[in-house]
């Protein structure tokens, strides 16, 4: 049933078909985040992929640097409705972080977690493959602190919470363990296409 | 936290119930909903709008209302320039119309009178709107809670809830109120009015500042410097 009196405006097609499900386009870029932006230090930033509590490789700012970079651009959408296109990001990819520890992915499961204790899980499946990075670099410029710099995680095609900011490990889990807000109603995976905000949708 | 048993949050039909000029910019919204879980003092709502030919617009917004259990909720709604659903509710909305409501949603930026105080408030322009709410809840629930509202717009006329305010700190013991003015010859938010309000209320607790990025994030970095905990210092930025 229709809204009394609402016509609202309705995109053109181009733009339609870009946004998933109840969102709309915006030419900001919004900063979302539960506290304040922490506080980094390059020198002792350290990016750790862990197995459960067991630490996999740890890499120094430097060591991270020297690794393979990888491009990506494209549309990204967040659950607070906003959707941004053609954004454009540069990084590692998780596909790269395991070639350099020499390892496999041990479980099917991932916890992304932040400098600023936020964390969120991902499927093993939604990062590699090409899927998913540790970004660095926004639009030709070091990320800014504001959106999660010096570097977040990238996981494009599901909402953009799950893109953790300031991120500091990814950590294999056994189990699909949820996230600092799958673990308050947020939806377990957050495909936009399917619009899965929270649980149950 | 998660319940093991989470239901889907489903979408309701709200009853408009009561429209209130707030601000020039702002108005008050009642609905009438029954919300199937316990609501927080802080959390928030998705409306969604649906045209003839079916195209929808969904946005968020705090509820201003304690988590009273009245059955009904309290937004404020500040009608931004060409803001489509904003400007639906300013020029059409009315007493009577059923609109699709969804909540509460979120569980970050919420205060339960267990939590506790000293309780420090920073809100810019219409992020003001969730701490009425858990100022509401504070005055009702835990009077004894020491809390400390640091409210910054652009000039008198941009005030929300006004006289409200003005009440409470001066009918409740407990309450403090830093009303500052960007305009009219006051400043933005610096690091002497943010000491001012760490003075006057003695460390807080719980710390939850909300309004546009750039006041959000100032105060954030000043409450860090000021050496609050990280842990305690809980955002929420417009903008999405």
């Amino acid at each position: 049933m229709s809204t009394r009196g609402f016509t609202g405006r309705k995109p053109p097609e181009a733009t339609r078909e870009r946004l998933p499900p109840g969102q709309y386009l915006t030419e900001d870029f919004p900063v979302l985040q539960i506290g304040p932006n922490p506080r980094i230090d390059l020198a002792t930033w350290a990016f750790t992929l862990r197995e459960g509590a067991k630490p996999l490789k740890t890499w120094t700012w430097e060591a991270f640097n020297a690794l393979p970079r990888t491009r990506w651009g494209g549309d990204i959408h967040c659950v607070t409705k906003w959707s941004k296109f053609d954004t454009a990001w540069e990084g590692v990819s998780f596909d790269a972080l395991l070639a350099d520890a020499g390892v496999a992915a041990p479980t099917e499961f991932l916890l992304a977690e932040g400098y600023d204790d936020y964390s969120t899980n991902v499927p093993v499946a939604d990062v590699a493959g090409g899927k998913g990075m540790v970004a660095t670099h926004y639009d030709g410029a070091p990320i800014p602190l504001d959106h999660g710099g010096p570097a977040r995680l990238l996981v494009p095609h599901l909402y953009f919470w799950k893109s953790a900011k300031w991120v500091k490990g990814l950590r294999f889990t056994k189990r699909d363990e949820g996230g600092f807000w799958e673990m308050r109603g947020y939806h377990m995976y957050g495909d936009p296409w399917r619009e899965q905000r929270f649980t149950g949708d | 936290m998660i319940d093991p048993a989470a239901r889907p949050l489903v979408w309701q039909n709200a009853t408009l119930t009561a429209i209130r000029p707030v601000t020039t910019r702002v108005k008050s919204y009642r609905f009438q909903v029954g919300f199937d879980r316990p609501a927080l003092a802080g959390q928030h709502v998705d409306l969604r709008l649906t045209a003839p030919d079916g195209y929808q617009a969904q946005r968020s917004y705090s509820i201003a209302s304690a988590p009273d259990g009245d059955g009904t909720v309290e937004l404020m709604i500040e009608s931004l320039p060409d803001g489509e659903v904003s400007g639906f509710f300013d020029a059409v909305a009315a007493v009577g119309d059923t609109i699709e409501l969804r909540g509460p949603i979120g569980g970050a930026f919420v205060w339960r009178p267990e939590d506790g105080g000293p309780l420090l408030l920073a809100g810019g322009g219409s992020g003001v709107v969730p701490l009425l709410s858990m100022l509401r809840h504070r005055a009702v629930a835990a009077p004894e809670v020491p809390a400390l509202l640091l409210y910054s717009v652009r000039d008198a006329t941009e005030v929300i809830a006004a006289q409200e305010l003005a009440a409470r700190a001066r009918d409740e013991a407990n309450f403090q109120l830093m009303l500052n003015l960007t305009r009219a010859g006051g400043r933005r938010i610096d690091a002497a009015m943010v000491d001012e309000a760490l003075d006057r209320l003695g460390p807080p607790r719980h710390a939850y500042l909300c309004g546009g990025n750039p006041f959000v994030g100032t105060v954030a970095d000043l409450l860090l410097d000021a050496g609050i905990d990280p842990v305690r210092i809980h955002t929420e930025r417009f903008g999405g």
